[in-house]
Order: C-alpha cells, then sequence, then structure tokens
C-alpha cells in the first residue's frame, strides 16, 4: 500500500517530463498510473470480503514513535477504489480539457499529488499519518482550486477553501491527539474496539465536537458549506475530481471511519443528524436556485454530503447500508456530470442551463453518458440512484426514532435532487437550440466523453445487476463502519414496500418541480433561501476574514508605529515592572557592599559615570557617542581586572565597531538641539534610573547567592580530555554549546541581511521626511519613489 | 569629510598585521584567550579601518569578495562541521579529530572545532562589513573618495 501512495506522489513528480514529451497523449499516459493503482486495489477486494484486513507498517519516525501504517479493511477499500478509478477518468479528462492550457503539467503536479493525499488519507491507520495526508489534501487542493490564478475569483474561492478546511484541520488535530490519549494508542485499528471506553470518558464531548468540526468543514456541512459551491472557480477536472470522490469525501470518511469509536451515542445522532438533515434539506433546494451547471452540480454535492452525513448519524444497518450505497452512487453521477458540465462549457462555451438545448445531435456521446448519470442522480430505475434512494428511504423507516421527520426530510430533499437531476444532465440535449453560443457546439473529443460515458455505465450496470458490488465491496464497507458483519443484498425491485410508496412520491412532486424549474427559481422564496444560506455565509466569512485582517493591523501598528523611543520605553518598562515586581516579590533588599575596593577599580567606576553623565548631558550627538563608548571601554577594562580576557577582547572590539558605525549615521543627522521638555526628561530619568537600579539589584543577588560550581567545574575538568582544549570559554563556544553558537551565528546572518534589505530600501519621499516621526510601514509602503 | 594621509598610510601598514593577528587569535583560541568570533572582529576590524582610510570601495576591493559570500561560506563551514559527524554515524556536531604526527612539528591535534570556528570567524567579518558596507553606501560621507 505505501508502493501504492508513492507510486501516485512519484507520477506527480514526473508528470512535467511526461507533458513535455508530448501533450496531446499526456493524459492517456499518466492514466494509466491510477489505473495501475486501481487494479492492485480491485484485486484486494476478495480478500477483503472475506472479512481479512491488511496492515501494514513502516518505520518512519521512531524517535517520535510514529510508524507509516497502513489499514486495508472494507471502508478504506471502497474509497480507494473510488479515488483511483474515478482518478484515472479524471486524469484522462483533464489531458483533454486542459490540452491547450500552456501549463498542463504544474496541473498534473497538482491533482496527482491530490491524489496521493487523498489515497494516503483513506489508508491510513496512524492518526499522524492522516491529519498529516487530511491536511495535504487541504493543501493541494488550494492549489488547484486556485490553478486560475490570475483570476480574482479563484484565489478568493482557494483562500476560502484553505482557512475554512485548514481551519477545522487544526480542531481535528486536537480531537485526534485527545483520542489517542483517551485510547492510548494511535492507531485507528486498534481504537476501533475502544469504543465503550471512549464514550464514557470524560473527554468523550471535546473529542467529539473537535472531530465534527473537522468533518463538517471538510464536507462542507452547514454552516461551513460555502467554501464548496465558490470552489469551482477551479478547472472543471478539479470540480469533479473534488465533489465525486475526495476532499469532501475526507470528512464523511473520517466520521465514518471513527463512527465506531464515537458513534451510537445520542449527541452523535442528535449532531449528525440535524446538521446533516437541515445541510441536506437547505442544500438540495437551493441548488434549484442557479443556471450554471457547476453550481447546481455543487449544492447538490452539499447535499449528498449532508444526506451521507445523517444517515452516520442515524446508523445501524439499514442507514449504514444506504450510505456506503449512497457513496458510490454520488460518486459515479457527479464525476459524470461534473465532466460532462465542462464539456459542454468547453464546446459550446456557456455552462447556463437556460442558454442550453437541443445539444443531443452535436454531443451524442457526451449526451449518452449525461443522460444515463443524471438520470441516476434523479434516482430513476433501473439506475443505481434509484437503489440508493430506495436504502435511504428503507433506513429512515428503520430509524430508532424521528423515522418520520426523517422520510419527509429525505423525501423533501430527493424532489429537488429529481428536478436538479433532470435540468442538468436531460435539459441542455433536448428541445430546441438556443443560439447564442459562442462557438459552434460540437463534440467534444473521447478523452472528455468516455468519463462520463463510463460511470453512466457503471451507473446502469450496477443499477440491473447490484450483486457486482453489493456482497463484496459494499458489504465489507459496511462491516468497516459497524465493526460487525451483516448481510447486504441489494436489488432493484423490493417489492410494494413504503419506500416505494415514497419513492413514487418523490417522482410526482420531482417531475412537478422540473416542469415548473423557471418559475420556482424566479420566485422570491428562491431568492430569499439563496442571499440567507447562499452567498449569506460566504460573505459574513469574508467579511470577518476582512476585519480579522484589520485588526491584527491595528494590533501591529499600535506596538510597531515606527517610534524607536516608543519601542525602547516599552521594552524597559515592562522590564522594570516585571523582574523589578519578581524582586519585590521575593523581598530581595537593596545589597549592601563589603570587601576592599582598589583604587584603580574605584577610578574605573568613576570613569564610566562620569562618561555616562556627560553623554546624557551633552548637547551633540557626536560627543555623546564618544561618551558612551568611552562608558563601554571602561566597562571592558573591568572584564580584564576580573579575569575574564575573552569578554575584554570581544568587547573592545564590539566598541570600536558599534563606535564606527554610529558616528557613519550620526553624521548625517541634526544636532540633539533644543532640549526636549521638563516631563519628558523626567520620565525618561526615571526609567534609566529604574534600569540601572533593577541591575544592581539582580548582580547583586547573582553574586551573593551560592553558585552552583557543579556545570562549570564539569566544563573545566572535561574541556581538555573531552574537546582537546584549554581555553574553557573557547571550548564552551566550539564544542560543548556549538550548537547555541550555531543558532547565533545564523541569527547574525539574518541581522546582517536585515540591515543590508533596510539599507537598500528606497528612500521615503518628501512628505514622509519631513515628518521625522512617521510610522516606518508608511516609509516601506511608499516604494513608488 | 575625513582625509588624513598618516591615517591612510597607517592604514597600509596596519591592515596586513591586523589580519594576521586576527588569524592568530583564531587559532590560539582553543588553548589561550582568543577564538573565532574575536578573531573575525579583529579581522572586520581591519577592513573598516582601510574603509575609513581609503574608502569602502577601495576596501572593498581588497576584500575581493562580497560580504554576503563570506556569510554564506561561514555558515556552510559551521554546519558542515557539524554535518560531517553526521556522516561518520555521531551525534551533530560531535567534535572530530585527528592526530597527526608531522615533522619538525610534533604531535599535531585538527579538530572539526577548527573548521567550526573558522566558520564562525567568516560569518563575523561578513556580518559587520555587509552593515559598514551597507549603511555607508546608503548615507555616504564619512570618507572622501
Amino acid at each position: 500500500m505505501l508502493f501504492a501512495v508513492l507510486s501516485i506522489f512519484l507520477g506527480a513528480a514526473l508528470s512535467p517530463l511526461v507533458v513535455r514529451v508530448s501533450r496531446q497523449a499526456a493524459g492517456w499516459i499518466l492514466g494509466l498510473l491510477p489505473l495501475g493503482v486501481f487494479v492492485f486495489f480491485a484485486r484486494q477486494v476478495p480478500t477483503v470480503a472475506h472479512g481479512e484486513t491488511v496492515r501494514q507498517s513502516f518505520e518512519w519516525l521512531p524517535s517520535l514513535n510514529i510508524p507509516l501504517s497502513f489499514y486495508l479493511d472494507g471502508l478504506s477499500l471502497l474509497f480507494a477504489l473510488l479515488v483511483t478509478g474515478i482518478g484515472t477518468l479524471i486524469v484522462v479528462y483533464a489531458g483533454g480539457y486542459l490540452a491547450h492550457h500552456e501549463q498542463l503539467g504544474r496541473f498534473y503536479v497538482q491533482l496527482l499529488s491530490f491524489m496521493g493525499a487523498m489515497l494516503g488519507l483513506v489508508l491510513a491507520d496512524n492518526i499522524y499519518v492522516f491529519f498529516i495526508f487530511f491536511e495535504l489534501t487541504s493543501l493541494t487542493s488550494y492549489l488547484l482550486i486556485g490553478f486560475y490564478h490570475t483570476e480574482e475569483e479563484s484565489r478568493v474561492a482557494a483562500r476560502k477553501a484553505l482557512v475554512v478546511t485548514g481551519g477545522g484541520g487544526l480542531a481535528l488535530l486536537g480531537g485526534l491527539l485527545l483520542l489517542g490519549q483517551v485510547t492510548g494508542t494511535m492507531e485507528f485499528s486498534e481504537m476501533l474496539s475502544m469504543g465503550a471506553a471512549v464514550q464514557s470518558h470524560p473527554y468523550y464531548l471535546a473529542i467529539f465536537v473537535l472531530v465534527c468540526a473537522g468533518a463538517f468543514t471538510k464536507s462542507a456541512q452547514f454552516p461551513f458549506h460555502f467554501w464548496l459551491p465558490a470552489a469551482m472557480a477551479g478547472p472543471t477536472p478539479v470540480s469533479a475530481y473534488l465533489h465525486s470522490a475526495t476532499m469532501v469525501k475526507a470528512g464523511v470518511f473520517l466520521l465514518a471511519r471513527l463512527s465506531p469509536v464515537l458513534g451510537g451515542t445520542a449527541v452523535w445522532e442528535g449532531t449528525l443528524g440535524i446538521v446533516g438533515g437541515f445541510t441536506m434539506l437547505m442544500s438540495a433546494w437551493l441548488a434549484l436556485r442557479y443556471t450554471d451547471l457547476k453550481q447546481i452540480l455543487a449544492y447538490t454535492t452539499v447535499m449528498v454530503l449532508g444526506l451521507l452525513t445523517m444517515l452516520l448519524g442515524v446508523g445501524g444497518e439499514e442507514a449504514i447500508t444506504a450510505m456506503v450505497t449512497f457513496t458510490v452512487v454520488h460518486a459515479l453521477y457527479k464525476g459524470g456530470l461534473f465532466m460532462m458540465a465542462g464539456s459542454i462549457d468547453h464546446e459550446t462555451g456557456t455552462r447556463n442551463v437556460r442558454e442550453l438545448g437541443g445539444l443531443r445531435n452535436a454531443m451524442p456521446w457526451t449526451m449518452a453518458g449525461a443522460v444515463a448519470t443524471g438520470l441516476s442522480m434523479a434516482g430513476i430505475p433501473p439506475l443505481f440512484g434509484f437503489i440508493g434512494k430506495e436504502m435511504t428511504y428503507e433506513a429512515a423507516l428503520h430509524a430508532d426514532s424521528f423515522g418520520i421527520l426523517l422520510l419527509g426530510v429525505s423525501v423533501l430533499a430527493n424532489v429537488a435532487l429529481v428536478a436538479s437531476g433532470l435540468v442538468v444532465g436531460l435539459k441542455p440535449f433536448i428541445g430546441e437550440q438556443k443560439g447564442a453560443f459562442t462557438r459552434e457546439p460540437h463534440e467534444a473529443p473521447v478523452s472528455m466523453w468516455l468519463g462520463p460515458l463510463v460511470l453512466g455505465a457503471l451507473g446502469l450496470a450496477f443499477g440491473v445487476y447490484p450483486a457486482l458490488i453489493d456482497h463484496s465491496l459494499l458489504q465489507s464497507a459496511q462491516t468497516g463502519i459497524l465493526q460487525e458483519s451483516h448481510e447486504l443484498h441489494l436489488a432493484l425491485w423490493h417489492g410494494f414496500s413504503p419506500a416505494l410508496m415514497a419513492s413514487l412520491v418523490t417522482f410526482a412532486l420531482g417531475f412537478t418541480v422540473y416542469a415548473t424549474w423557471e418559475s420556482i427559481q424566479e420566485s422570491g422564496v428562491m431568492a430569499g433561501l439563496g442571499t440567507a444560506f447562499g452567498h449569506g455565509p460566504g460573505r459574513v466569512f469574508e467579511r470577518g476574514l476582512y476585519g480579522l485582517v484589520r485588526f491584527s493591523e491595528g494590533i501591529t501598528v499600535l506596538f510597531q508605529n515606527g517610534r524607536f523611543r516608543w519601542y525602547l520605553f516599552a521594552i524597559f518598562t515592562s522590564m522594570i515592572v516585571l523582574v523589578g515586581g519578581g524582586l519585590v516579590e521575593a523581598q530581595v533588599g537593596w545589597p549592601e557592599f563589603d570587601g576592599d575596593v582598589a583604587y584603580y577599580e574605584a577610578a574605573l567606576a568613576g570613569l564610566i559615570i562620569l562618561s555616562t553623565f556627560v553623554a546624557v548631558r551633552t548637547t551633540g550627538r557626536f560627543i555623546a557617542i564618544l561618551a558612551l563608548s568611552v562608558g563601554g571601554y571602561g566597562v571592558a577594562l573591568l572584564y580584564l581586572l576580573f579575569g575574564a580576557p575573552d569578554l575584554a577582547m570581544t568587547q573592545f572590539a564590539i566598541e570600536t565597531l558599534t563606535l564606527i558605525l554610529l558616528v557613519i549615521v550620526i553624521i548625517h543627522l541634526p544636532g540633539i538641539g533644543e532640549e526636549e521638555p521638563l516631563g519628558v526628561r523626567l520620565r525618561d530619568g526615571a526609567i534609566a534610573l529604574g534600569c540601572g537600579a533593577l541591575y544592581t539589584v539582580m548582580m547583586s543577588v547573582i553574586v551573593s547567592s551560592p553558585l552552583d560550581r557543579r556545570v562549570s567545574e564539569y566544563l573545566a575538568q572535561n574541556s581538555y580530555t573531552e574537546a582537546l582544549g584549554h581555553n574553557v570559554v573557547n571550548v564552551i563556544l566550539v564544542d560543548f554549546r556549538g550548537i547555541d553558537t550555531m543558532g547565533e551565528i545564523t541569527v547574525l546572518t539574518i541581522a546582517a541581511i536585515g540591515v543590508y534589505v533596510l539599507m537598500r530600501m528606497p528612500r521615503r519621499n518628501a512628505h514622509a521626511e519631513a515628518d521625522d516621526e512617521a510610522p516606518a510601514e508608511e516609509g516601506a509602503a511608499s516604494t513608488a519613489e | 569629510m575625513l582625509y588624513s594621509l598618516i591615517l591612510r598610510v597607517a592604514a597600509r601598514l596596519l591592515v596586513p598585521l591586523l589580519l594576521l593577528f586576527s588569524v592568530f587569535m583564531m587559532l590560539r583560541g582553543h588553548n589561550l584567550p582568543g577564538g573565532g568570533f574575536v578573531g573575525g572582529l579583529v579581522a572586520a576590524s581591519a577592513f573598516v579601518l582601510y574603509a575609513l582610510a581609503a574608502g569602502v570601495q577601495q576596501a572593498r576591493e581588497v576584500l575581493r569578495v562580497e560580504p554576503h559570500t563570506l556569510l554564506g561560506v561561514g555558515l556552510a563551514l559551521a554546519y558542515g562541521a557539524g554535518v560531517l559527524a553526521l556522516v561518520l554515524g555521531k551525534p551533530f556536531l560531535t567534535g572530530l579529530w585527528l592526530h597527526p604526527h608531522l615533522p619538525l612539528i610534533g604531535d599535531f591535534h585538527l579538530g572539526s572545532a577548527l573548521l567550526f570556528d573558522l566558520g564562525v570567524m567568516l560569518v563575523v567579518v561578513g556580518t559587520v562589513l555587509l552593515m559598514v558596507f551597507s549603511v555607508e553606501d546608503r548615507l555616504p560621507g564619512l570618507v572622501e573618495e
């Protein structure tokens, strides 16, 4: 399994090369890779269908105890097949769709990386590995959605997706870590049997909320659903892939994976049921509000995600049967329909359903795929979608509580879905050609109609003959979720059951809605729905984001206002308050000096004090700098007197170089000139005295407290034996604490580059220069001059 | 603003001596006061002195390489000294020693610490000179060229 995942990433790395060699055939060649992986997983089906699970573990970060472990059970196998199978068709499709785009190579890198991440996600056993792949899908989908990065809409959509799913990912990390702490294992496969222990644990609620935050954002549940319809700004192959088999399914997958651990409680059933049900109903009807093919499809995806979430919340044999069935149903038709929408857009120049019609002659192959997938979406027999819908109704009828409510909500949502399916899958092809196409409509190349056709055919085959997958694939997936095996048998004909009645009602209402679609769309109710749930949440999000940026800007300007004096003021006063407060609290008294002071020591101290006094009182900057340096040299001499020659040497050299640097700068500044107002001088004086007093007390505390000499003795004893050096100071620098030194020289380098860059920045404009205390940001921003 | 024939002549004599002294400081550092940091500062002062006496342009020419290069090479040497141990399967930055017996000199210890210290020295020289040169570039006037 490791090699399956790695090979996809390897393919991503090689894809630009493939595109360079053969742009025309790139899609077909690269499609072989996911196809091969698909075949590999398809061959695992019999093993897994026997109830076996495969676990592989590779050493990755042994020091952190994180193995690269994978777990293949029915659930992950089902998703792995969807990811690679639909992925194959998408890769082929993209070869046709973006054939003339100059950055096709870059696109394939991103697409295949995304596929690899998604595959890794569904197969991961270790929660860290899972999380890394989870975040990787967020990052790569950010790149994919923003692929047309010259358009603002794409960038906004990509950012939206990244912030929402990335934010949810952080919550998820917290939830997973807590889960790991509670269960004592970091492997999903070992957690699965610990459901009871987790659910009785006090952390259960926290884990549940955090995991849900991750899953709901990823799977676009209300109120986080707004990023998904926006994400259609990406290229159509991306939308097709994101919506059908990957990305948004990651949240559902996560919930399914953890449902044996977290599921079955009242809070699980309530939250997932209500959030999922509401999302389903809201977005199903919202889809009818739009005329853009991709937008309609996007909202119906949200609807299905709501349905899947709701079914996971309901739980139990029937609901999970419906959930796994609908996952496949949806992957097949949504992938196909998105590709179809892209083909129509590509060949006619529009995606507006109202402008489309009568394409049956121009695009027969596309139509075949579209009708098959569209009818499956509408849930019309004998397509697989019909079975999916029947199973949903069965699940609602078998639910422990609120069965009628669930059924009602499901029927209502499915009515809208029937209409959407017909609008998308049928309407563009029937009726009269409406003209107004920017291009003469013609059939798409084979690479672009193959996908919808294959998926449509599969939808038909699974509908007519569900035995193809029900026992093998779906049942083992269900076992993976429920952790207990049930006989799973699907059929088109269930007899005259209540579910069939519900289906008939759905059809009747659905066709009515379809017939009156245009008038429904223009109604005020729909407009209100669109504002409240369509654009509204996205707008609130954007506003919040900008508010946040403004807030942090305000904070930054407050602290980084470009006034050097303010920085010093802030640093020194906080030091006095914090450290001084600590000293007062510890009841440290004013030091008492004893011992003899030699005359030269006293003279040196006098010199330092004198130089400080001169520096404070002088009106010439030059004199002030020189006086400060005299103080610095005095301190260096003190070091020398007290036996620290290394320190003294360094201090001398630094003092000299600082003096020179300051002089270079100082000669350009005007004199200090008139005196500051008395208040300001008193304030500065108080701060200066406070600092001095603080240091005096601190030094005396340090000197008078008994030194722990163990470390220095160790270093002194071992400096020659361990590092062959007699100068302990230098041995500490280059050997014992070498990493510190390494960090320091790195910081030095960064500081030097910082000075270099600052000095190279264009001068401020005349206005800013006149106002000497203008914020530094302003100077940086006015780069025009 | 500043032109002094005495300084200029003195600098010519002093700079080579200072540079020699800086290498000496760096090498003796392991056993006696000194080391890469001080050595680097002394070497940097030599170039700064030359810049004061003869102008930044002249100093740049004497230096021959750009200060950035010194930063990069210095960091590479220091990290390289650490990685060297890693390559030999020891923890990062373990001191490595060779003990060749050289004719005339006798027993001799050659350690990766020397490489590390040389890196430190180059970074210090590069840092100081990059700062001084770029400030002087921006605010010319101290030295008449």
